[in-house]
């Protein structure tokens, strides 16, 4: 155990910090620290030439073995990467549904076609890509997903019906992949297909739903005979719910590190604030910050466990890795808070009307869905409860 | 960047979890704290001798394993976990850092042999204003006195809080030149606990597994070479840098332990949880249960993974010391203060959720989660509460020009 990076990795990270330097600047200032949580609306055109800028230096999908276009970085390099990525104040990745999820999923699940045909999009940072999971039943429940995917003889091709909802990036992804009951008289996790979607076709329509942001990051995107073709199913049908169970696998990955130093940017701020306002000699508020950094670093080391334990691949979470999703989203949740008691009533004045919100407002309002997506907070502690310390699962009605 | 245990470590870890399960046991425990020394001396011997564990972060030179903090860390947590009634805390932690953080060669040559073979030790240092505001663990705290008479130091003054202070053989007592204020003048002398005019008083404490005592001084003279560090380069002695340094090591070591305490916790309630039949079920199969036992386990995983960072953090800082190198003080003063603050509040929250949840035997004698839950608020008061460890952290975060 040691925590000293070696000498080739410290050359690599300077590589990394020279080219960010060199090329996040000129056309792509404006868009610096920018495109996070809460602010992924923003400057989409230019993040999208800037992941293309990404992919001409080799700096996508650094983590993806290299006969599949990644970098074939190792999990140090990756680290590395990320957190340089967040230190050069590298805006949030329009691609990493498609690097960090889809990607993945179908090199780990999918056919040689599969990976000839969507894989080189990703890596080039050209084609998008946005999850369809969560439905309006389907929530904290997700195996209650009712979208059906029928197969249909004539055309030869996967027909969908039905609606996701609180699909980031739908309005802007060129493709989706779509969790679908295959055999319609299923139920639960049995019976389901998991499907790679081309967005741009009449059956399919994308509603924005405006959050408390006043914001859109998220949607609506109904499924109205929409097509897919018959070799886009990833596995066989019946088998979607044990692919979309190792894609949750890879949320936990490296790139968990870079949203740490996008968490680190944002503390940063406070304490720059707290200093300027004197929040910083207020002994409750110390305390707290205080809190926010102790919980931070530890974080980081959390995050560094996780990915220097990982083995196997039987999807058989290590205990941090199975309390790092509610350890983070409630930290989280409590930094916005602590933003705001920093500024002080300051925090209630936009930066200008009808709504435009600072970057830390953003924040604090966005975080309250950080304790809900991808697993509530409760949902996590079910999980925690049955899969780390063997309590009896709730009854499945 | 490795952030794994080695198959040694692995090891280490194992075989101090099999031998404390088999002699730490709830009746053993109940024996040895019943005890005024606390422990049991022939068991501590078997440790010492058998099987080595003191020696475990000394260097082989000074009759020690050689190993480093890491592994030292490794088996604090499984003394935590099995609440091991000794004084491997005391001598291990306080006493044998202190010759191996301020000692010259000489004197590591002289007394870390005899540490090793089962001497024990332990650091008095605060005096009465350790009680003050809810308590302060800074070196500014010392306050016992030494002056110089000819070959001789004479030593007076008292300490309070002091770690198996009434059995320990030998004492590191921190002093400051009678003149001196905050961190200036203060150095650290080695004394037989029965040199003539040390006085010691056992305290009945509400946590009877780990004894504190109280040391008073009246004239006690110790000679020239008591004085810790090399006398050839007087210049260079600095007392308070390394007692910070001490308390800093000895800090990572006693949050090692909560969250061993804090595991052990979280693995007594959910077997019980499943004993436990109420409403003809088992109480585990409550979501009210099961996510008090989810949030204990975050809180244990987090402090093991804090526990892990500062211990890579103190052997960087042991090895600087070694090769004579600066340690790096802010980062060992951040290290000990995120994984004190942390595992302190973690222990502590995880003892009292560990009652709620056995319910009304969780309140009994007979049960041992009180013996836990009196531990967690003893360590947690011990070198710095989570509030303290806070406070220290936000001032160099925060005041000038901030260092972290």
């Amino acid at each position: 155990m040691k925590l000293s990076f070696s000498a080739a990795d410290e050359q690599f990270r300077e590589e990394v910090a020279h080219w960010l330097q060199q090329n996040l600047q000129g056309e792509f200032e404006p868009i610096r620290y920018r495109g996070g949580p809460g602010d992924e609306h923003m400057f989409h055109h230019e993040r999208h030439a800037w992941e293309q800028r990404m992919a001409q230096g080799g700096w996508t999908c650094v983590g993806w073995p290299q006969q599949y276009g990644g970098r074939g970085c190792s999990i140090e390099q990756q680290v590395i990467f990320f957190e340089e990525y967040a230190r050069a104040g590298g805006p949030g990745r329009v691609g990493h549904i498609g690097e960090g999820l889809a990607g993945p999923t179908i090199i780990a699940f999918g056919s040689e076609a599969q990976k000839q045909k969507y894989l080189p999009g990703i890596v080039s940072g050209k084609e998008l890509w946005c999850q369809g999971y969560s439905e309006p039943g389907a929530g904290s429940d997700l195996a209650n997903v009712k979208t059906k995917a029928r197969f249909d003889e004539a055309i030869q091709q996967w027909v969908i019906n039905g609606q996701k909802v609180w699909t980031s990036l739908a309005q802007e992804a060129d493709y989706c992949f779509v969790l679908a009951r295959t055999d319609p008289d299923s139920r639960a996790h049995k019976g389901l297909g998991f499907f790679l979607v081309k967005m741009d076709q009449p059956g399919i329509e994308v509603r924005p739903i405006q959050q408390m942001t006043g914001t859109s990051e998220f949607n609506e995107v109904f499924f109205d005979d929409a097509v897919c073709a018959a070799d886009d199913i990833v596995g066989a049908p019946g088998e979607g719910w044990k692919v979309a169970m190792g894609l949750l696998g890879f949320e936990r990955g490296v790139s968990t590190l870079g949203q740490q130093m996008q968490f680190q940017n944002e503390f940063n701020e406070i304490v720059k604030i707290a200093k300027s306002n004197g929040a910083a000699q207020d002994p409750a508020l110390r305390q707290r910050i205080a809190k926010a950094h102790t919980e931070l670093k530890i974080m980081r080391y959390n995050a560094m466990r996780m990915l220097s334990g990982q083995s196997g691949g039987d999807g058989a979470l290590q205990r941090e890795a199975l309390i790092y999703k509610l350890f983070w989203a409630s930290w989280h949740r409590e930094l916005g808070e602590l933003a705001m008691d920093v500024l002080g009533p300051q925090s209630q004045i936009l930066e200008a009307a009808p709504y435009q919100l600072s970057r830390l407002q953003a924040m604090y309002l966005f975080v309250r869905s950080d304790t809900i997506y991808g697993g509530t907070n409760q949902i996590q502690r079910n999980i925690i409860a049955e899969r780390g310390l063997d309590m009896p699962k709730e009854p499945r009605l | 960047m490795e952030f794994v245990f080695t198959d040694e470590q692995n090891m280490i870890r194992d075989t101090a979890e099999s031998f404390l399960q088999e002699v730490s046991t709830s009746a053993a425990i109940r024996d040895a704290m019943a005890t005024e020394r606390g422990y049991d001396p022939a068991l501590w011997q078997t440790v010492c001798t058998d099987l080595v564990w003191q020696a475990i972060h000394t260097p082989e030179d000074c009759g020690g394993l050689g190993l480093g903090y890491v592994e030292l860390v490794a088996m604090q947590e499984q003394m935590g976990r099995f609440l091991f009634c000794s004084p491997y805390f005391s001598s291990v932690c306080l006493g044998i850092n202190a010759l191996l953080v301020a000692g010259s060669a000489q004197q590591q040559q002289q007394y870390l042999p005899e540490f090793c073979a089962g001497k024990t030790a332990t650091l008095a240092f605060a005096g009465a204003a350790a009680a003050a505001r809810g308590g302060r663990w800074d070196v500014a705290t010392v306050d016992a006195t030494f002056t110089t008479q000819g070959e001789h130091y004479q030593l007076n003054g008292s300490y309070e809080f002091v770690t198996d202070g009434a059995s320990a053989d030998y004492l590191i007592l921190a002093a400051r030149d009678a003149a001196s204020q905050a961190d200036e003048g203060i150095h650290l002398f080695i004394a037989a606990a029965d040199t003539k005019g040390i006085e010691r008083e056992l305290l009945p404490t509400m946590d009877q597994t780990r004894k504190w005592a109280r040391i008073k001084l009246n004239n006690v003279r110790l000679p020239k070479a008591s004085m810790l560090g090399d006398e050839s380069k007087a210049a260079e002695r600095n007392g308070a840098q390394s007692l910070a340094v001490i308390l800093d090591l000895a800090t990572i070591a006693l949050a090692a332990e909560q969250m061993g305490g804090a595991q052990q916790l979280l693995d007594m309630t959910v077997a019980y949880s499943k004993e436990r039949n109420q409403f003809g079920r088992a109480i585990a199969g409550f979501q009210a249960i099961k996510h008090k036992a989810a949030d204990m386990m975050l809180r244990v995983e987090v402090a093991r993974s804090g526990v892990y960072y500062a211990a890579c953090v103190a052997e960087e800082s042991l090895q600087a010391l070694q090769a004579g190198t600066p340690v790096d003080r802010a980062a060992l003063q951040e290290a000990a203060s995120v994984a004190k603050a942390y595992c302190s509040d973690a222990f502590f929250k995880n003892a009292g959720e560990a009652i709620q949840i056995h319910g009304g035997v969780g309140f009994s004698w007979e049960y041992d989660v009180h013996l836990y839950f009196k531990r967690a608020k003893a360590s947690e008061q011990f070198l710095g509460t989570g509030a303290w460890h806070r406070e220290r952290l936000a001032a160099l975060l925060l005041d000038g020009e901030g260092v972290l």
